[in-house]
């Protein structure tokens, strides 16, 4: 048993009278905690990270998981997470890292949030009978269309329209980089993406070739390291997605440490094999709204302004303001990612201290950008935090054109949100490049999974604008008066531009 | 016979100006000259293949970025970033150029005659025969070699100053940088370390200031008979003592 000087976070038993010795629990724990002497299978709960994938795969239902068995004296401010990170940077001296998303009790707005239906007048819609236009497209919308009669009368538009992305459904898989999960994970969220008509990101690793024949439903992304980034891989994405910023952690770059730059991650990053593939904080060109709308320019040039491009950031204090300037610098669309969104690694106080929640970013930014004048320059895309379809159909009503869903997505593969990516040892074979573990994840079953979630979100999504009378996605787009606040302060129902429940 | 076309910039738009090259390249041209270039940024940007361009005038940003193979000679001083992001071929300098020259460039040359601005080599990187290099004749500003992560960047000082600010190195964890003549130790940046100036890299560096010498008509045997200061990573590794697990 290892000793340390904090109580164990999680317990694990076994039922002895159930338990017949398989031994799957040994194979399937990638963290230690089962071991076999004599005719018992002894436990180490130190070693457990609550990832569920013995408890999946005992054919006994014989292991039982207890969280936090061992209580601390309980004290409203001294909570037992703020006393652990203590006892943990007492010790070590370190930043503490840490997986998954804010985990602070912020309240969550978008479960304050009432969406409206149909009752006697302005009857509902039944998606079973009527159409129900669920397609999106992402990227600039002309102010107004020319038309031209040429000399044999045939009417031909004349104002050029900008490149747009197609999406069947408002639902994008965010960017999670080659090297963050393994390849297999990405094949599986590709094939999905392609198999229900939408897209997802890269992240900024780099494009392995496995991912070619999905590249029609990718969006590469150009982050501040520029990691696996030439023209070859520019002109294989739908489009292309500056990262400015990420809503777990906002301000800060990223680093991906030498250990798990494998021989395939070095050849898609282009970096040699061990070495930390450090993306800086900033971008090294970028210090203004200048420097952006040059990069967002220059990317154009290179690809011949054939693809939409992107600009993605934290949802931040000014992010209405700094989405107004995106608006302006020939970018297609903005994502702007909420405190709640996901990350393989970040350290602890950025994740639970630092950005706003996607509900009140995505309001304030789509009022800055009507007001404004250009809310029509620029599609605006929302993610951090999306766990459900009413999520979704909230913060379309809230402003947002789609979303990008990460940690949904991963879920629907088998991750159980125990937020220890960064260990690289994810028995699900999604956050870890170890081949045994990576090869657990069979992309033509996980593919289907992520496929019938988006799937089924998507049906979710025509059934809830079919009651609340709605038949196209445009129509619920940024449609307020669908949305009603329940116990949010008068403040934030300013914000969010919503009323408050019975008004 | 190689094809030459002639394009006259003057007053021109970067767009129809790019779209010019790119329709030379198409129909064959090998060689096309752009006269009265003022301030058109991203000039053979994404260009591909084997062209050559020569350009005349003062260039904008953003030259040659993501270019991958052709030739970029410019007579006169170029803005900021000339080889950002490049992938492969060359860009010749008669001149000076600004700050973050070869910014992230992943493989190539960039030869600058004269001087360089801030941050010049900002996160070149290298991946196995993909190894970028910036040879800068004159001398250049702080972070130098800020984050370099690959690649190869030689500071000539061919006019007696070569570095002339602080913070050379800072954050480097891939690459080397050699600097003509002593550097004093308080203008390394974090992370970077002087290495012994040995036989062996002096051979490694010979080529490229011949060939510097040889592009722009100076004597580069008194170049290469001098001593560097060579600087590298203290460590591949910056940033791993920093964590403990939540």
């Amino acid at each position: 048993m290892t000793l340390g000087s904090m109580p164990v976070r999680y317990r694990i038993t076994i039922d002895r009278d159930e338990c017949m010795l398989c031994g799957r629990c040994i194979e399937n724990c990638s963290y230690g905690v089962f071991r076999k002497e004599g005719d018992r299978i002894k436990i180490d709960s130190r070693k457990c990270t609550a990832c569920h994938r013995c408890i999946t795969m005992c054919p006994r239902d014989a292991i039982m998981m207890q969280e936090k068995p061992v209580d601390y004296r309980s004290h409203p401010l001294w909570t037992r997470d703020v006393r652990e990170a203590i006892y943990n940077q007492a010790r070590t001296g370190g930043i503490i890292l840490s997986g998954m998303g804010n985990a602070k009790k912020y309240p969550i707005i978008f479960d304050r949030l009432v969406l409206d239906a149909c009752q006697v007048t302005n009857p509902s819609i039944d998606p079973l009978r009527e159409p129900m236009e669920l397609r999106t497209y992402i990227g600039k919308k002309p102010e107004r269309l020319r038309f031209r009669k040429d000399t044999t009368g045939e009417i031909g538009l004349e104002t050029e329209i900008a490149p747009n992305l197609q999406l069947e459904t408002p639902i994008m898989i965010g960017h999670m980089s080659y090297g963050a999960i393994s390849l297999n994970a990405q094949l599986s969220l590709a094939q999905a993406a392609t198999a229900t008509g939408t897209f997802m990101g890269t992240g900024e690793g780099g494009l392995h070739k496995a991912l070619y024949p999905y590249q029609d439903h990718m969006i590469v992304q150009v982050a501040s390291g520029r990691f696996g980034v030439d023209i070859d891989y520019l002109e294989r994405g739908a489009a292309i997605e500056i990262k400015i910023g990420q809503g777990a952690k906002p301000g800060i770059g990223g680093h991906l440490p030498g250990e798990k730059v494998s021989p395939e991650i070095s050849r898609t990053r282009r970096i040699p094999e061990g070495s930390d593939a450090i993306s800086p904080a900033p971008h090294h060109d970028i210090y203004s709204i200048e420097d952006l709308a040059q990069l967002v320019r220059g990317l154009k040039e290179a690809t011949e302004w054939k693809k939409p491009v992107f600009v993605k950031i934290a949802a931040v204090h000014n992010s209405a303001a700094i989405a107004a300037g995106i608006a302006r610098s020939s970018a297609d669309a903005v994502v702007v990612d909420g405190f709640r969104g996901g990350s393989g690694a970040t350290p602890r106080v950025f994740r639970d201290n630092v950005g706003i929640p996607i509900e009140a970013a995505v309001a304030s930014i789509d009022e800055k950008l009507r007001t404004q004048g250009v809310r029509n320059e620029i599609s605006v895309i929302a993610s951090g935090g999306i766990r459900e379809s009413a999520d979704v159909a909230k913060v379309i009503a809230l402003g947002a054109d789609a979303v990008y869903i990460g940690t949904a997505a991963l879920a629907a593969m088998g991750c159980r949100v125990c937020g220890n990516c960064y260990r690289g040892l994810c028995p699900w074979g999604i956050a870890t490049q170890r081949p045994d573990l990576v090869s657990r994840l069979d992309p033509a079953v996980e593919s289907e999974h992520v496929a019938n979630l988006i799937g089924g979100w998507t049906h979710e999504l025509a059934e809830l604008m079919g009651a609340a009378g709605i038949n196209s996605i445009e129509s619920l787009r940024g449609n307020r008066d669908r949305l009603r606040g329940y116990m949010l302060d008068e403040n934030m129902l300013n914000v969010l531009d919503i009323r408050a429940v019975g008004a | 016979m190689d094809k030459k076309e002639i394009i006259n910039a003057a007053g021109m738009h970067y767009t129809p100006l790019n779209r010019a090259i790119r329709r030379a390249s198409v129909e064959g041209a090998d060689e096309i000259v752009i006269r009265n270039v003022l301030g058109q940024r991203f000039i053979a940007d994404g260009l591909k293949g084997s062209l050559r361009l020569e350009i005349h005038g003062l260039p904008g940003g953003d030259l040659g970025f993501l270019m991958s193979g052709p030739v970029c000679t410019v007579y006169g001083n170029c803005d900021h970033a000339p080889g950002n992001t490049m992938n492969a071929g060359r860009i010749v300098i008669h001149g000076s150029a600004g700050d973050a020259v070869a910014h992230s460039m992943r493989g190539g040359e960039i030869f600058v005659r004269d001087d360089i601005g801030y941050r010049g080599g900002i996160h070149m990187k290298e991946y196995m025969e993909k190894r970028p290099v910036l040879v800068v004749g004159g001398s250049a500003r702080a972070f130098l070699g800020e984050y370099m992560a690959g690649g190869l960047l030689i500071v000539l000082g061919k006019d007696g100053e070569t570095v002339i600010d602080r913070g050379i190195g800072s954050a480097i964890h891939g690459g080397e940088i050699y600097i003509r003549g002593e550097v004093d130790e308080t203008l390394l940046g974090a992370g970077a370390m002087k290495l012994p100036f040995t036989d062996e890299a002096r051979e490694k560096i010979r080529p490229y200031v011949e060939e510097f010498g040889h592009l722009f008509g100076i004597d580069a045997a008194t170049l290469i008979a001098d001593d560097y200061t060579r600087i590298g990573p203290a460590s591949a590794r910056p940033f791993a003592g920093d964590y403990t697990w939540e």
